[in-house]
């Protein structure tokens, strides 16, 4: 009952949003229609592009693009993140040199090595998943290495007296706990990937979900940029939710909101 | 009954084989400097001198603070003493002990593994093949009265509960001293009863030397051969060494009626009280050691 009710008003959200849209963008409140309607299309219209594409093939192709440099951004850079971590947090020294110079390039917006990156791995899918790489990757640095320096000492002095070695440290006390650290940020981690692929084919690509909305934008055609932003949505949306569904399975330990510890 | 399945140590086989002579535990002249940041120090511990025997059970009371857990940090080798010695039958310590298992105050449990896989991630280590170690882990589990709990994670646990697991892990190595620190702290009055009684009861199985830090004066009464009365820190003392004279086996709950708990209660408390007021004195008693209550 309550659930249907929330549900209700969510949907009444939407209804109401597009509602105002439909009415200002189909009669001449605000001036000529079809002025309003170059700026701002209209709900019909971007609802029936988006439905066009999706029953269409090509746009699979170019969400297939965008995946696969996500993925790759998001494989690649959690690999080095976790290795730089785990040798950072373990040799102290590498850390106090490299210190400045990791908080000196983490500091970069990274959307401006976009066109470096075009220059050095092409317009292909490698210079976005260069860019999604130097977002995901200090992430999942920044997580692992304080995942390792702050497994608990009681913990790890408990392994210690049941006699493990350090690879046995590493494996049933070091490497969970980094893992935890990162697995809490997959979300971001993952939403940066995206967003590296996007704006990378959006500066510069000839495929991808960025690239259709660059090429609606280039002809002027609103209701093709709208259209590409929802079918974004949906892929980010759809994303996420596995993302999630990976998180429960792995952190399945983890106490969570509805359970209390006692 | 646990494995007869010593630790991995030649040199230890040969000192067990000896009688028991050398105790298990000798801490002698043991003095602990911390050097804190900024240059200062300080001294947490000085002139202990503690012997247990095989098979004792000795428990170590005093004020909050006072370094009883230090004590137990040196005898574990977690710690290295900056004077005095510390053997271990008879042979002196240097690294960790690998002939104890330590029960921590703190939830020492890893969080990311069931209690099934926290107690059998202990036989590891020693060589234990997966499928014998998960039939061990299982039977020590249901010792501790878990076996339903096998599958749960630490945070589905209660506290009480979760000290039970600990408990299987450091026992399913069969250790040959056991250190204890404060392990029943946080859990409630009938907890802490079950978990005494279920402790004695594994004890006297096979009865390994075991060092029981607790500020519970009645807990360590009931459970003890021993109990061994710190002065307030800094430069903390041992200053008292009590027998209790109780016979085993014993019920801890019931134990408490008894006349001659009462006496050996008094006289102990007596000597404990000053070195607790001191502490009051030099502003660390906020919390009260609970043999206090009359």
């Amino acid at each position: 009952m309550k659930r249907a009710k929330l549900l209700f008003l969510q949907a009444m959200v939407m209804v109401v949003a597009l509602l105002i849209w439909h009415v200002v963008t189909a009669y001449p409140l605000l001036g000529d229609v079809k002025t309003i309607q170059f700026f701002f299309s209209t709900p019909a219209a971007v609802i029936g592009r988006t439905w066009n594409q999706l029953t269409g093939t090509e746009i699979y192709w170019h969400i297939g693009i965008t995946l696969t440099e996500t993925v790759l951004a998001f494989v690649i850079g959690s690999a080095a993140g976790i290795f730089f971590g785990f040798a950072f947090a373990r040799q102290q020294l590498l850390a106090a040199v490299f210190d400045p110079y990791i908080k000196a390039a983490n500091a970069l917006p990274r959307v401006v090595l976009a066109p470096i990156f075009a220059l050095w791995f092409g317009l292909g899918i490698w210079s976005k998943v260069a860019l999604g790489f130097t977002l995901v990757f200090f992430i999942v640095f920044f997580n692992v290495y304080q995942g390792v320096r702050e497994v608990s000492p009681t913990v790890l002095a408990n392994a210690r007296m049941l006699g493990m070695n350090e690879r046995q440290l590493f494996r049933h006390v070091y490497w969970p706990s980094a893992l935890t650290w990162m697995f809490s940020s997959l979300h971001t981690s993952v939403g940066f990937a995206l967003i590296g692929a996007v704006v990378g084919e959006y500066l510069g690509s000839s495929a991808g979900l960025g690239y259709k909305i660059h090429e609606a934008e280039s002809v002027f055609d609103v209701t093709g940029v709208f259209s590409g932003m929802v079918i974004l949505m949906i892929f980010v949306i759809a994303i996420d939710s596995v993302v999630t569904m990976v998180e429960k399975r792995l952190l399945v330990w983890r106490p969570g909101q509805s359970s209390t510890t006692v | 009954m646990a494995l007869p399945n010593h630790p991995h140590q030649a040199a230890g086989a040969a000192a067990l084989s000896a009688p028991s002579a050398a105790p298990a535990v000798a801490l002698c002249g043991l003095d602990i400097t911390f050097h804190l940041e900024g240059g200062s120090r300080y001294q947490a511990v000085t002139g202990i001198d503690l012997s247990v025997a095989a098979g004792e059970f000795v428990s170590v009371v005093g004020p909050t603070g006072c370094g009883k857990s230090t004590l137990l940090n040196a005898a574990a080798g977690l710690l290295t003493p900056s004077a005095g010695t510390v053997t271990i039958f008879g042979q002196p310590l240097s690294g960790l002990n690998r002939r104890a298992g330590y029960l921590f105050q703190a939830d020492a449990l890893m969080p990311w593994k069931t209690s099934l896989d926290n107690v059998k991630v202990a036989l590891e280590p020693m060589g234990v093949a997966d499928a014998e170690a998960d039939r061990r882990a299982r039977e020590w589990l249901a010792r501790v009265g878990l076996r339903a709990f096998v599958d749960r994670y630490p945070h589905m646990l209660s506290g009480g509960q979760r000290k039970r697991v600990a408990l299987a892990q450091v026992l399913i190595r069969d250790p040959e001293i056991l250190l204890m620190d404060e392990p029943f702290g946080p859990l409630d009055a009938q907890t802490r009863q079950i978990m005494g009684n279920l402790l004695l009861d594994l004890w006297s199985r096979d009865k390994k030397a075991l060092i029981f830090v607790t500020h519970d004066l009645e807990e360590a009464i009931a459970l003890s051969d021993r109990v061994v009365v710190m002065s307030a820190g800094p430069a903390a003392g041992i200053v008292a060494d009590y027998r209790v004279p109780l016979p085993r086996p014993r019920d801890i709950a019931e134990i408490r009626l008894e006349k001659a708990f009462h006496e050996i209660h008094r006289d102990i408390w007596a000597s404990l009280r000053v070195e607790v007021q001191k502490a009051y004195a030099m502003g660390d008693g906020r919390e009260l050691v609970e043999g206090a209550t009359p």
